[in-house]
């Protein structure tokens, strides 16, 4: 406790984000509802943008701000706008219940975040940097977007925890060592962008080839 | 030392040649299709760099050893490369043998068969320089690149037919065998540089390895070199991928890349190894024995020309680790003369064979292309309608039937002289068995006569067996003048035997530390005495003469005799009044006597027509014991093993997804 007390202000609100961040990823991970699931990504987008920026402002890393904005042109406006007119125009509004119910996957994802703390505290004590105690919440964001992936059986949740996976990854990047180099972070920018295309492309490959969004259909695609 | 400098350095020029064998390839790849140009053009460059390399490698045989580091390859791996006197021989073995096929090639590739001739020579120019590299490298990196290249450039002439579903079959075994024995290999060298991770030959050869780990390291070159020459259990590419390639491959991997084998396996044995310990070579020895006994078995009853050979050349691999094992057996017991015997016969044979089965796997090229026909059944009588082919083939049947005056009697009787000194080793079970492995030599070389028989008796004599090969046609000129070189090789290594172990004794010398040299120089010229003239010797050109003069006697004395008093009527019909050339004997009926005798070696299916039976066909099937015996559980094994790995695959993504975070999880843990 004398610990958290001990940090400054801003410390304190970066922590806060970070476990609203957090919050969100538990919401993504039992949001059934594809439109809001969009709109749960791009709050963490969002969240994920105002604290790369205060810990811009606290330390005065300047190339954190440009990291900012990308996130924010990127994942709170290009990418949600994506997949709003891809669920238009496939007409997909809601995923159906997967092998595991919701409650379930709740219980699973907090024994997620637990390991995921637990991974983290040996690296967080290495790391000098501000936002350290946020690693572990940045290493669970990850692991839960990797559990979403898991779960869902239709196609764009699925590409929706791959996004958040991105989330999570950045956010780690910045909590441990106030972000990636700005040609590594415009690279990753751009290959979520393409990798998003190309699922968009897929989309519509798989629904003219099977009449739905079910991924569960692409099981014939194994060797008997 | 610069590669660029102008000196006569053998180093220098036998590299140059491998790239313009390089260059030369490429050169192919401009007008693919075009067979005149890479045919009259490109072939005969090659063939012209084959010899230029022979020559080289000559002048490197009696001199000191050369290296050279080259500046490419991975960092801090570069490439050692180093000509000595085994090396200079095996280049010598690859230019002398080289040219003559290059030279048949020029003229047998022809527009619309298989794979363009373009992508051909680029092909088989690649696979001509990795083998100039393979005996010219000098640490493991390199040795395992060009092996590799060498591996795959073969595989694809060996499948350059890839429409067959045979070719292809024949090309996966091969490559499948080829990387088995790449990777005992590997670990063979892994081995040899004993921990200090400096894979060039001159530090494994400093090092000292225990007895465990020297057996090893033995075995595994034994396995991997095995695998590629055809040694016994090793051996089932073999008969599958020499009919399936084109002839002057066939003639290119029969002849010169199982050599390369024994090259790899004489280096790590010998000159890696300091091979030591007496027992090695009687391992060494009974596999050779087994392979050539099992070889010229098989080779005795097939009906496929290029099988009988591919067989036959079995049965000669077997030979030379006959040769091998017997020298490993006296260096063990350090008996350097003996040693050197043995290995000069091995070597010999390493020259005998190249020269007379490529002669052979290119007669029957020529044979392929004038009738399209390979099953001996229906072939016959082409001596008439193709002397050429037919006499040259004469030569290298005389040659690989051991008979003298030609190269092959030369090594077999070496090898034969060497093992007459076994009952002087020091050890009481080995010089009783050794006679038996003698006899088992001998055999092997009396059925290789009766199998040599039968592959030009059924070919050449007789009457044409089939209508269609009235139209055959002789080879062109230039593939005439690829026999005649291959032809002129059997009978000069046959004719000078004293003259070629002068030669190659430096190589000798290399491998079991004294060669025949000094033995042989007190002798006249003319006579081959390996050990002392009063115990054996030997003159082709004696042999030559004496045979000339009983030809002559013979054909003037039938002339005098009997050449007037003939008349000509017609034959008694004995009861068959209709002869016709399907009732002469054939290649089945040849081999059947073998074929009852060794029964137990095969795995026989026929069927026999029933008397009342109004198309009556009588079929049957030889196969290999070990197939079924070795290959096939191994094959059950592997795909049970794959059946079990295969609920992994379940097709639901959710599910491969699962098994990332899973083995991210695990992997964070473990690292942590």
């Amino acid at each position: 406790m004398s610990a958290l007390s001990a940090l400054p202000l801003s410390g304190q609100i970066i922590n806060l984000l970070a476990a609203v961040l957090l919050l969100i990823s538990f919401a993504m991970l039992v949001q059934r509802r594809i439109l809001s699931l969009i709109d749960l990504f791009a709050a963490q987008g969002a969240v994920l943008c105002l604290s790369t920026v205060l810990v811009a402002v606290t330390t005065g890393q300047r190339h954190l701000y440009f990291s900012a904005a990308i996130t924010l042109v990127l994942k709170v406006v290009l990418l949600p706008w994506i997949l709003h007119r891809l669920i238009r125009r496939l007409n997909v509004k809601w995923d159906v219940e997967g092998l595991i119910n919701i409650p379930t996957t709740m219980l699973v994802g907090i024994v997620v975040v637990v390991v995921a703390f637990n991974l983290a505290l040996p690296i967080s004590q290495l790391a000098g940097t501000l936002t350290r105690p946020t690693l572990g919440i940045a290493l669970a964001t990850v692991l839960l977007a990797f559990l979403m992936m898991i779960t869902r059986s239709k196609a764009v949740p699925q590409v929706i925890g791959f996004l958040s996976m991105e989330n999570g990854l950045f956010f780690a990047a910045t909590s441990a060592t106030y972000g990636m180099p700005m040609v590594v972070e415009m690279g990753i920018a751009l290959d979520v962008l393409i990798g998003m295309i190309i699922f968009g492309v897929f989309f519509f490959q798989i629904r003219t080839q099977f009449d739905s969004l079910d991924i569960s259909h692409l099981e014939q695609l194994k060797e008997k | 030392m610069s590669l660029l400098s102008f000196t006569p350095n053998p180093l220098a020029w036998a590299v140059s040649i491998a790239l313009a064998w390089g260059a030369v390839g490429l050169a192919g790849l401009a007008a693919p299709r075009n067979v005149g140009y890479v045919g009259r053009v490109l072939f005969p460059i090659g063939a012209v760099l084959a010899v230029g390399l022979a020559v080289v490698a000559l002048s490197a045989l009696g001199g000191a050893p050369q290296s050279v580091v080259l500046p490419i390859g991975l960092p801090q791996l570069p490439f050692h490369l180093r000509i000595d006197a085994l090396s200079a021989f095996f280049l010598l073995l690859i230019g002398a043998v080289g040219a003559g096929i290059s030279i048949y090639a020029a003229g047998y590739f022809r527009p619309g068969e298989g794979t363009p001739a373009g992508l051909q020579c680029l092909l088989y120019h690649v696979f001509l320089a990795s083998m100039a590299l393979v005996v010219m490298a000098d640490d493991g990196y390199s040795f395992m690149v060009a092996w590799e290249t060498m591996a795959l450039s073969s595989f694809f002439l060996v499948t350059s037919d890839h429409r067959h579903a045979e070719v292809r079959r024949a090309g996966y075994l091969y490559l499948l065998v080829a990387h088995v024995g790449a990777i005992a290999i590997l670990l063979a060298f892994g081995i040899l540089q004993n921990g200090t991770g400096d894979y060039a030959f001159a530090n494994m050869r400093a090092q000292h390895h225990g007895g465990a780990w020297a057996a090893a390291a033995f075995f595994l070159a034994l396995f991997g070199f095995g695998a590629k020459a055809g040694l016994l259990p090793l051996h089932i590419w073999l008969p599958e991928a020499h009919p399936a390639a084109p002839s002057p491959v066939s003639a290119m991997m029969s002849g010169v890349m199982l050599k390369t084998a024994v090259y790899g396996f004489l280096r790590v044995a010998f000159d890696l190894l300091h091979a030591t310990v007496w027992w090695w070579g009687v391992v060494v020895l009974a596999f050779g024995l087994s392979t050539a006994l099992y070889g010229v078995i098989f080779s005795a009853v097939q009906s496929d020309m290029k099988r009988l050979l591919a067989y036959s050349s079995i049965e000669n691999i077997g030979i030379l680790f006959v040769g091998i094992g017997l020298a490993i057996v006296f260096h063990g017991f350090d008996m350097k003369v003996l040693a050197a015997l043995a290995m000069t016969a091995a070597l010999y044979h390493c020259l005998s064979h190249a020269s007379f089965k490529s002669l052979l796997f290119l007669c029957t090229g020529a044979v392929l292309h004038a009738t399209h026909e390979r099953s001996l059944g229906k072939l016959g009588g082409l001596i008439h309608r193709m002397p050429w082919v037919a006499w040259l083939a004469l030569i290298g049947v005389i040659a690989s039937a051991g008979l003298p005056p030609l190269n092959g009697f030369v090594s077999e009787w070496l090898l034969l002289q060497s093992f007459l000194f076994t009952p002087q080793l020091p050890h009481g079970y080995i010089h009783m068995f050794m006679p038996l492995a003698a006899a088992g030599v001998v055999l092997t070389a009396a059925l290789a006569g009766y199998v040599m028989v039968k592959f030009f008796g059924v070919i050449f004599l007789g009457q044409p067996r089939e209508e269609k090969l009235d139209e055959a046609r002789d080879a062109g000129t230039l593939e005439r003048i690829g026999l005649v070189w291959l032809a002129s090789l059997c009978v000069t290594l046959g004719l000078f035997p004293v003259q070629v172990i002068g030669m190659i004794d430096s190589a000798t010398t290399l491998l079991v530390g004294r060669g025949l040299g000094k033995a042989l120089d007190t002798r006249a010229w003319w006579l081959l005495a390996p050990i002392s003239a009063d115990r054996a010797s030997y003159s082709p050109a004696l042999f030559l003469i004496v045979i000339a003069i009983a030809l002559a006697l013979g054909f003037l004395g039938v002339r005098a005799f009997y050449h007037h008093r003939t008349r000509q009527g017609p034959p008694w019909g004995c009861g068959f009044p209709l002869l016709n050339p399907r009732m002469q004997d054939t290649a089945e009926g040849f081999g059947q006597p073998i074929r009852e005798i060794f029964q137990p070696f095969f795995r026989m299916r026929r069927e026999l027509p029933s008397p009342f039976d109004a198309q009556p066909r009588y079929r049957v099937t030889v196969e290999d014991h070990l197939w079924y015996w070795l290959y096939l559980p191994i094959a059950k094994a592997a795909e049970f093993g794959t059946r079990l790995v295969t609920p992994l695959q379940q097709g639901r993504i959710g599910i491969y997804l699962l098994y990332s975070f899973c083995t991210l999880l695990l992997l964070l843990m473990f690292v942590r």
